[in-house]
């Protein structure tokens, strides 16, 4: 019962910090209640019993990705948006195609799913386990991961330098040396 | 006890919110926030699964989704920064060069 | 045992010449390229020669077989030659008398353009001619056949940039190959009834079937569609059209082909397949017929020619005529018999008209010129004595010939009185014709241009508007040089003697051909293919008929002396009083033009309309362009989708996946 409620406290809250992101006009608005999305989210992994995970969105997620995103705003002064004419397709197609397939699943899952209930905390996952998973089941996508976050680093460094400034460095490099 | 069809419905109506967003919204960063939120949809039905089976690579998976997040956000964001230094707007409307 | 008498190098031997000449010729000199024609059909000659030499110790028929060629299940086709006393007169006439036409070529010839592609077109035709002759089956006398219409069309448009050389050419190919349709199906239903189309089997076969004597059986119809192959290769009625056209070409592609050989090709074809023909009475009339008639239509419009090849090609027709009267009266050895003398003396009045139109410059309207026997003594004997062989007076070649032909078409079981009426009336106007063409041409006054022309050198090749491109005015009107004349004298000898060897032996010499190899005969086959020695129960006596005909002869001769020496304004007086017949048949019977209105002008538009147009314009191109032009217009409203513009690609994503999600649902919950 208590667990009932629980998911459903910070499901609803989950669900406002989304649309509140989509009602918004100001970016900053719209990171603001993501990141109130990520915090109930992480509580309703608590509930089904992930700890590791939940902890690390919010400290990765919460704390890392959607600082990033402030920082952006907040470096491109971006303003309210602009009303333009976007494309009628996405208008046409696009939200009725979401709302269908949406529809369709919800209805799947409520009429035919032949799951039952989940326990509170049924699956433990405490950091040592997913520890000994990560380094022995799935090590090579996890050494993969790591040089993938390599490349976005020294890919982010590059893209996000000012023009020219890679270069200059550079040069003035073979020049002090040649 | 909660159903798991709840979790995944749930987990449905972020993914939904995500798809919304992405269509209707016209700053580029907003946008990558509903990919964002896609993606965290995607990681509940993720943990939900894993409780559901007790098969714990379903939580490994989650933390896989996370770091290529991250990677992403990353680089998505340095791009568009580059992308507002030479267009000089972030409405996704305008930056349409490549159309034919 | 028969020696091996390599029958298969007598074609051969030309068309290597025609190869040679014809690749490597515009590098040779004039002196090499006759070198190696004369050569290669002179050896082609000799070795004719020398097989008849040998003739008498052959036994007959003597079948070479060089290779197979087709076999197809039971069907089978051998490259075989088939030497017996038929092929070989043709063998001699066509190496013989295309010998001659060769010698007098190069002559003709010598200041043409071309030259080498005219003996490589001449060397060519005698090949396919003694393919034609010396074939073993039907197939490959059918390529001979058509053979023989390709080097007729290359040689007839030799000057091919002349429109009405080319037109001509065209013409001939065309109306032969009308012709060779008939002769096609004709080898359908040999193959399909008889399993073979050698000749000994299907002589074999047909020989064990009766005779079919009312209504039309499989004979009759294979009969018939020989019949009209024939007509198409042998200029009759109504296939004759391309013949007069035909003399657009040089004059001894005219001797050669249009008066010698490859029109005999359809009577040497008839004569061959005789067997057919004896047991098929109903087609033997329609070849009778058709030749009473083309011969006397023939005629009546050579009355009125007025250019000398002209006349020479509806005499042609006519005579041709003749030769079918003879088959079709099952008198095959006498229209073979006519076959040769006409040869020799037709191709001699043909290069004899030659030399004539040589020696005033081009010219070939006999109204332009007259009194030649002065200037040109030795063409005017020899021409003189071409003319009385065609006259048939007696003795020269003609008479025999043509006295039995007539005979037998009244007295053969299948003739009538009405055959040998026409013949008889046509041979008067053919002496009357010739005759005309004689007085015009050499005696009179001269009416011409070209004695004033005496320093006039001009190039040889055409001159636009000129009636004959061969012409180079030098020195007024002189006589052929001798490599012209030598063949002219040998063709005048051969068409005086050329006929004693007499109609009596010549039936002996032939009647193994004709009644050819063909074993168990019953009582009544053996009469009905022997009809030429069996005269029907009649009133009048061969002698009495003969004393006709060339009664006949000398009236011609008489009423053309009376009209072109004595009263020359006669023929004007009485083409007046004539009037508009008259006028029908100068212009030929207006047959031409009622051909181009019937049939070329309907083909030419329904083509235009419906295969042009309406197939190819239409459809055709239509589906291609409208393909072509759909696939840009789909891609034209397709390209739309790459808009660049990031949210409708999201939205297409968002649609397509929900397709997927939704097929997936339902694919899940069936």
């Amino acid at each position: 019962m208590l667990h009932l409620l629980v998911f459903s406290v910070f499901g609803l809250v989950c669900v406002a910090g989304a649309v509140n992101l989509l009602v918004q006009r100001h970016p900053i608005n719209s990171a603001l209640s993501l990141v109130v999305v990520m915090g109930s989210l992480a509580v309703e992994y608590l509930l089904l019993g992930a700890e590791f995970v939940a902890a690390v969105q919010v400290i990765v997620y919460a704390g890392a990705i959607m600082v990033l995103f402030v920082f952006v705003i907040m470096l491109l002064n971006a303003g309210e948006e602009e009303r333009t004419n976007g494309s009628r397709v996405a208008m046409l197609f696009g939200i009725p195609g979401m709302l269908i397939g949406s529809v369709l699943v919800a209805w799947v899952l409520l009429e035919h799913s032949g799951t039952g209930n989940v326990a509170t905390g049924a699956l433990p996952g405490p950091p040592k386990v997913i520890g000994w998973l990560l380094f022995h089941d799935f090590l090579l996508p996890f050494e993969v991961t790591s040089v993938l976050v390599l490349i976005a680093i020294m890919g982010a460094v590059v893209l996000a330098s000012h023009p020219g400034s890679v270069e200059q460095r550079s040069t003035q490099q073979d020049k002090r040396e040649g | 006890m909660v159903p798991l069809s709840y979790y995944l419905v749930l987990s449905g109506i972020l993914f939904a919110c995500g798809v919304t967003g992405f269509l209707i919204k016209r700053n580029i960063i907003t946008i990558f926030m509903s990919i964002e939120l896609m993606l965290n949809g995607v990681n509940l039905s993720f943990v939900a699964f894993a409780a559901q089976w007790h098969a714990l690579s379903g939580q490994v998976f989650v933390f896989f989704v996370m770091v290529v997040a991250a990677a992403e956000s990353a680089v998505g964001l340095a791009i568009i920064i580059a992308v507002y230094r030479t267009r000089e707007t972030l409405n996704v409307d305008r930056v349409n060069l490549l159309k034919l | 045992m028969t020696p091996n008498l390599h029958l298969w190098l007598i074609p051969v031997l030309p068309l290597v010449g025609a190869a040679l000449n014809g690749l490597f010729g515009k590098r040779f000199s004039r002196q090499t390229i006759s070198a190696i024609a004369l050569g290669f059909s002179g050896a082609a000659l000799v070795m004719a020669l020398w097989i008849a030499a040998q003739f008498s110790s052959l036994t007959l028929p003597c079948i070479e077989t060089l290779a197979t060629w087709i076999r197809a299940g039971d069907f089978q086709v051998d490259f075989a030659f088939y030497l017996d006393q038929l092929s070989l007169v043709m063998l001699l006439v066509v190496t013989g008398v295309g010998f001659l036409i060769h010698i007098y070529s190069v002559g003709y010839m010598w200041e043409e353009g071309g030259f080498y592609r005219f003996f490589s077109y001449l060397n060519l035709f005698m090949f396919f001619m003694l393919t034609l002759a010396l074939a073993s089956n039907y197939l490959l006398m059918f390529i001979g056949w058509e053979g023989v219409g390709l080097a007729s069309y290359l040689l007839i448009g030799f000057w091919f940039t002349k429109d009405s050389a080319a037109s001509a050419g065209k013409k001939a190919f065309i109306v032969n190959r009308i012709g060779d349709f008939g002769f096609l199906i004709a080898l359908f239903l040999m193959i399909k009834h008889f399993g073979s189309l050698n000749f000994e089997q299907v002589f074999r076969i047909v020989s064990g079937l009766p005779a079919e004597a009312t209504g039309a059986g499989l004979l009759t119809a294979i009969g018939l569609l020989l019949m009209v192959g024939a007509a198409g290769k042998s200029a009759q009625l109504p296939l004759y059209v391309w013949l007069p056209d035909a003399m657009e070409g040089p004059t001894p592609v005219s001797a050669l082909i249009h008066a010698a050989t490859m029109v005999t090709a359809g009577v040497y074809m008839v004569a061959r397949s005789h067997v057919v023909f004896d047991r098929a009475p109903q087609a033997l009339m329609v070849v009778a017929i058709v030749g009473t008639l083309t011969a006397l239509f023939a005629a009546t419009i050579g009355v009125c020619q007025t250019d000398i090849k002209k006349v020479l090609a509806y005499s042609t027709i006519s005579q041709l005529g003749y030769m079918f009267i003879g088959c079709g009266v099952a008198a095959y050895s006498a229209g073979i018999f006519h076959l040769m003398t006409h040869a020799f003396f037709k191709g001699l009045l043909f290069l004899a008209a030659g030399s004539v139109i040589h020696a005033v410059g081009g010219e070939q309207d006999m109204r332009r010129m007259g009194g030649l026997r002065h200037h040109i003594p030795w063409t005017f004997w020899t021409m003189t004595a071409a003319t009385f062989a065609i006259a048939g007076f007696p003795p020269f070649a003609g008479f025999f010939s043509k006295d039995a032909i007539l005979w037998q078409a009244y007295s053969s079981p299948y003739g009538s009185w009405v055959y040998w009426a026409i013949g008889v009336f046509t041979a008067f106007l053919t002496s009357f014709y010739m005759f005309r063409l004689w007085f015009l041409t050499f005696f009179g006054e001269y009416r011409g241009e070209a004695a004033a022309s005496e320093h006039v050198h001009l190039a040889g090749g055409s001159r636009a508007g000129a009636p004959a491109p061969h012409e180079h005015g030098h020195g007024g009107i002189h006589e052929s040089p001798k490599v012209m004349l030598i063949p002219l004298v040998i063709l005048a000898i051969l068409s005086v003697c050329g006929g004693w060897v007499g109609s009596e032996r010549f039936d002996k010499f032939l009647a193994p051909a004709l009644h050819s190899g063909v074993t168990a005969y019953s009582p009544e086959q053996a009469a009905a293919a022997t009809p030429a020695s069996e005269p029907r129960e009649h009133g009048a006596s061969e002698g009495l008929l003969t004393s006709i005909s060339i009664l006949a002869a000398v009236s011609g001769l008489f009423l053309a002396w009376l009209l072109y020496q004595r009263r020359p304004q006669l023929p004007q007086e009485i083409a007046h009083a004539l009037g508009s017949f008259y006028d029908a048949v100068v212009h030929k019977y207006y047959v031409d033009e009622i051909y181009a209105a019937v049939f070329v002008k309907p083909l030419i538009d329904g083509s235009t309309r419906i295969l042009w147009h309406g197939i190819d314009r239409d459809v055709i191109d239509a589906t291609l362009d409208n393909s072509a032009e759909g696939a840009r217009e789909v891609s034209d409203a397709m390209r739309h989708m790459q808009s660049g513009n990031l949210r409708s690609y999201a939205g297409w994503i968002a649609a397509g996946a929900a397709v997927v999600i939704a097929y997936m649902i339902w694919m899940g919950t069936r």
